[in-house]
């Protein structure tokens, strides 16, 4: 099963992996609101908040290379929304600003997507009392997810050895069809989890 | 469409988190009312079944693609509540996973994708196909349901931002609202093609029945109607800004009402100017009228190739059979 797309560094072992999924989740959310309330006159507070999620980078042994990828991965988007802010007059300063604390919140995520496994997270929203067909349906999204993108691989990786165009139009075709093709899979799958379920004493 | 963490103030973030938490919690509650115990793991997988098929690409030009975002596919397979409780939580997974969408935009992403896209565009659906009937009529309405499910997820979008103060709405407006018309039309595509292909083999999986709400009750659409209609007060109100009515006075009860940025660009169309209504907000609703009357028309032509004509006058049992 392919599941280094997602966190591939979240199984490490390092003090900061060791922490509880609680602390690091305040710590995330505080970190972010934290760089949220920095007034625009005061970007020197941003470079504390970098140099404290540097430290936090280093103790977790996350391979560097991958922590700045997946930031610049996912920076088109800051970029996108912060682009607008340079049509505005004056927009530099505000567009180095949004840059800057954008790429901080960022990093912080990754930081926390890439150290804390999912179900940890899960049992903290459960021990906060969010509602159970919320965290039942998080966990099930959590475990087929793998098995599906492998799924759908797999469809994948059929059509294109027997499909030998590449014309727009037909790789649509194709391509929703992987998708239809995927969910009627999907919804049978639910049906064998239920059985699956049921035969483990689920309710 | 995920907002990013640090575009939104922190009123932004509170207000878009309270009216998220509120229509999340009516489609769990729904949910629960409606779905027998042996269709809930049916949810959990059909979000994951989300994820992954945001996984496959469709190539546009240029060597760009683009993928489905599948909120009125869930709506239109699965219902209204349920549909909202699977969009929420692949947006939940895509932030604390990897990092696609802020931890403070949390809230103001699910509701302008898991709420307002996909109660808004299921509702746009179910009326649809209630006046066009038969496979081809559901494929007409989830295709322009599409459209306008990521058009106006997008225009809340832009509302939140430019009551942030992050951008002026006369930029932000055009920008969100016109890169959505066009990937609207990418997702309506998709969104028509997935469920052709669904009624090619599994026909069953379309009738309403197989839907976890085959029927809303007048409580939940009130519910829903009430989260929609703050949400469009609260952050589509620059649009409606020059209207005399009450959309702007709430704005400025709640303090938005200072927020709003001065004129960047000027109207497309002077001309246009009628005494009491601002211009340029007529030719923006007149641009937005026919651009949604055109992609009406290309829905229909969408669906009326995917379902030819001689499968219309069957009856609804035998649609889509062999």
């Amino acid at each position: 099963m392919r599941r280094d797309f997602l966190d591939p560094y979240s199984r490490l072992d390092s003090p900061i992996h060791r922490l509880g999924a609680g602390t690091k989740l305040g710590t995330a959310l505080g970190l972010v609101v934290l760089v949220l309330v920095v007034p625009t006159s005061r970007p020197v507070a941003l470079a504390a908040v970098a140099a404290a999620l540097v430290a936090i980078a280093v103790c977790s042994r996350v391979p560097w290379r991958f922590l700045a990828g997946r930031v610049l991965m996912l920076e088109p988007l800051v970029l996108g929304v912060a682009g607008l802010a340079l049509l505005q007059p004056g927009g530099w300063r505000l567009f180095l600003f949004l840059l800057a604390r954008s790429t901080l919140c960022l990093g912080t995520m990754v930081l926390l997507s890439n150290t804390t496994p999912f179900e940890d997270l899960l049992r903290v929203m459960k021990a906060a009392h969010m509602p159970a067909l919320l965290v039942t349906t998080l966990s099930l999204l959590y475990r087929y997810l793998f098995v599906l993108v492998d799924e759908a691989g797999r469809m994948k990786r059929a059509r294109a050895s027997r499909t030998f165009t590449r014309r727009r139009a037909w790789a649509w075709h194709t391509g929703a069809s992987v998708v239809s093709q995927l969910f009627i899979r999907s919804s049978e799958r639910a049906e064998r989890i239920h059985a699956a379920m049921c035969a483990r004493g689920w309710r | 469409m995920h907002i990013p963490d640090g575009f939104l103030d922190a009123r932004t973030a509170v207000a878009t988190g309270a009216l998220a938490a509120a229509g999340l919690g009516i489609a769990l509650r729904q949910a629960r009312v409606h779905l027998p115990p042996r269709r809930v793991p049916l949810l959990g997988v059909t979000a994951a079944f989300v994820f992954a098929a945001q996984m496959v690409n469709f190539p546009v030009a240029g060597g760009t693609s683009g993928h489905l975002i599948g909120a009125v596919l869930a709506a239109a397979l699965l219902g209204p509540s349920a549909a909202v409780v699977v969009v929420s939580s692949v947006l939940i997974v895509q932030c604390l996973m990897f990092a696609d969408g802020g931890l403070s935009a949390l809230g103001a992403n699910i509701l302008n994708m898991g709420v307002l896209g996909t109660v808004g565009g299921w509702a746009i659906y179910h009326g649809v196909s209630r006046v066009v009937r038969g496979l081809f009529g559901r494929v007409l309405a989830a295709t322009f349901a599409a459209w306008c499910s990521t058009v106006l997820a997008s225009i809340a979008c832009a509302g939140e931002l430019a009551v942030s103060g992050t951008v002026a709405w006369r930029l932000v407006l055009p920008a969100m609202a016109g890169v959505h018309a066009l990937i609207g039309l990418g997702e309506g595509v998709i969104t028509a093609l997935v469920l052709a292909g669904i009624a090619r083999t599994r026909p069953e999986l379309l009738e309403p029945d197989a839907a976890i709400e085959p029927r809303t009750s007048v409580a939940a659409v009130a519910a829903y109607g009430a989260v929609i209609a703050m949400t469009l007060a609260l952050f589509a109100s620059p649009l409606a800004s020059r209207w005399p009515d009450g959309l702007d006075r709430t704005a400025e009860a709640l303090g938005f009402g200072e927020k709003a940025a001065p004129p960047v660009l000027n109207a497309p169309i002077p001309g246009y100017e009628m005494p009491g209504i601002g211009g340029d907000a007529l030719a923006t609703a007149l641009a937005g009228g026919t651009g949604t009357l055109v992609v009406l028309a290309l829905s229909w032509l969408v669906a009326r190739v995917l379902v030819p004509r001689a499968r219309v006058d069957d009856p609804p049992g035998a649609v889509g059979e062999p």
